[in-house]
């Protein structure tokens, strides 16, 4: 579904990304793990082209996105990313947060939308906060909407870069049931996270990254069990 | 020394004519300066890089040299090059347009920018394009943190346009000053003079602070 060639991104002289060769799967759940500073923010932010990468190719349902005639806004419509910060409109209501995208990219009515909005809003189990404004949520209920919000696009894959890690520790719970169902119901995802639990609860294949080069990748219990790689077990005996 | 503002209900209607042309320069000059300032506003954190440059030239020069100065080049200086005189209005609020526009323009600027970096990523990744990013997301929350500085650019606006004053425009200090020539009574005069414009300029903040309120609400 998703592959990246070779691919590098760098930012000055500073080498983010160093050749990175990843395949993921439909209705894959790849979990990336590594130090932080690792480029795997920046790794997520290329494969939908937040991040415009240097040198390399991604590969996107048999499409080159990286060849600068694809319009990059048809292909983010079918990749949701969910970020650390949330980033909701706060200008807007939860619901107008999550109907935008279907209203003006893909020309659904509104009350279609707001009635998918609903559908949503009831998955992640929020449906009374419809109506609220997203400074009126507990951080963990704005992750929630957050999610509604990429669900709405219908994507074809989901990326999460740390959805968790700007969360109260109570609020963590809630947000990793979401994501957990989503990939219960085959939803292809690329997760970001520090959660080692639930990583190798919900994770396909782990993939440890450091100083922009995938070291090693595998089954959660091999990766997470037994590392082979010296600085994978470096990194895993500090956070686990 | 005696002050006699018994004068004053006699000199009130002159004041008050040239209150208006005041009021007139102001509310064109602010006019014109908003449809410069938000266009060169914009075109300030443009992805153009030769587009960045011509608007950041626009805005020094402005901002680096006198209201004064730009007055006298447009009414003194751009006829000998045009080959006809221009007008006095003209002069006036063309100079007071331009010079407003690059003050609203660091403004829009400065608001756009203020609005935080996941706010357009968050945008783009829901596929909206770079444009409505802009007008749905950026705008509407740029606006409201533009709305308090623009009105204190109205208030300078406002108070500047006493410069006028010097290319013969009646306006609320010229009339002051030709009231003296009639009444000997600087002092007074120019008391009620500084009154009005004081009215002006409290009314507007006054104004400024209540729409900042009522937009705080969603904030
Ligand atoms: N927009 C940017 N401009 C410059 N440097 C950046 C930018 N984004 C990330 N970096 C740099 O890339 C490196 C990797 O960052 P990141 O991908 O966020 O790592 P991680 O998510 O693994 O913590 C860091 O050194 C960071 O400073
Ligand atoms: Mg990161």
């Amino acid at each position: 579904m998703i592959k990246t060639l070779g691919l590098r991104k760098s930012f000055g002289d500073n080498q983010v990304l160093n050749g990175i060769d990843v395949e993921i799967k439909p209705h894959e759940v790849v979990v990336v793990i590594g130090p932080s500073g690792s480029g795997k923010s920046t790794f997520l932010r290329c494969l939908n082209l937040l991040e415009k990468p240097t040198a390399g190719e991604i590969y996107f349902r048999g499409q080159c996105i990286t060849d600068p005639k694809v319009n990059v806004n048809e292909v983010r419509r079918e990749m949701g990313m969910v970020f650390q910060s949330f980033n909701l409109f706060p200008h807007m209501t939860v619901s107008e947060n999550i109907t935008l995208g279907p209203t003006k990219v893909r020309a659904v009515p509104l009350k279609e939308a707001e009635e998918h909005a609903r559908e949503l809003l009831d998955k992640v189990g929020i449906l009374d906060k419809e109506n609220a404004y997203p400074t009126e949520l507990s951080g963990g209920q704005q992750q929630r909407v957050a999610i509604a919000r990429a669900l709405a696009m219908k994507p074809t894959a989901m990326l999460f870069d740390e959805a968790t890690s700007a969360l109260d520790p109570e609020m963590i719970g809630e947000v990793l049931d979401v994501i957990g169902n989503l990939a219960g119901e085959g939803m292809t995802m690329v997760i970001v996270t520090h959660e080692m639990g639930f990583a190798k609860q919900v994770g396909h294949r782990i993939v440890f990254m450091d100083e922009g080069v995938v070291v090693e990748q595998g089954p959660p219990g091999e990766v997470l069990g037994s590392p082979k790689n010296p600085r994978t077990q470096a990194f895993l005996s500090k956070v686990l | 020394m005696i002050l006699d503002f018994s004068i004053i209900p006699g000199i009130l209607p002159a004041l008050l004519w040239g209150t208006k042309l005041t009021i007139e320069l102001a509310l064109i000059g602010v006019a014109i300066g908003l449809i410069i300032g938000s266009v060169v506003g914009i075109g300030r954190v443009s992805s153009n890089k030769l587009v960045r440059t011509i608007t950041g030239i626009y805005v020094d020069f402005i901002r680096g040299t006198p209201l004064l100065v730009q007055l006298f080049l447009v009414y003194f200086g751009l006829p000998s090059l045009i080959g006809r005189p221009v007008p006095a209005f003209t002069a006036a609020i063309a100079a007071m347009g331009i010079n407003s526009g690059a003050y609203v323009a660091e403004i829009v600027r400065a608001g756009i920018q203020s609005v935080d970096k996941g706010q357009m990523e968050a945008a783009r990744s829901v596929g909206l394009t770079a444009g409505q990013a802009m007008r749905y997301i950026i705008f509407p929350q740029a606006f409201r943190r533009i709305i308090p500085p623009l009105g204190n650019e109205f208030i300078a606006l406002l108070k500047e346009t006493s410069l006028v004053s010097v290319i013969a425009l009646e306006d609320l200090l010229r009339k002051g000053q030709v009231v003296i020539t009639r009444t000997f009574r600087p002092f007074e005069v120019y008391m009620a003079v500084a009154l009005i414009y004081l009215v002006m300029t409290f009314g507007i903040s006054r104004l400024v602070a209540w729409s900042e309120k009522r937009l705080k609400v969603v904030d």
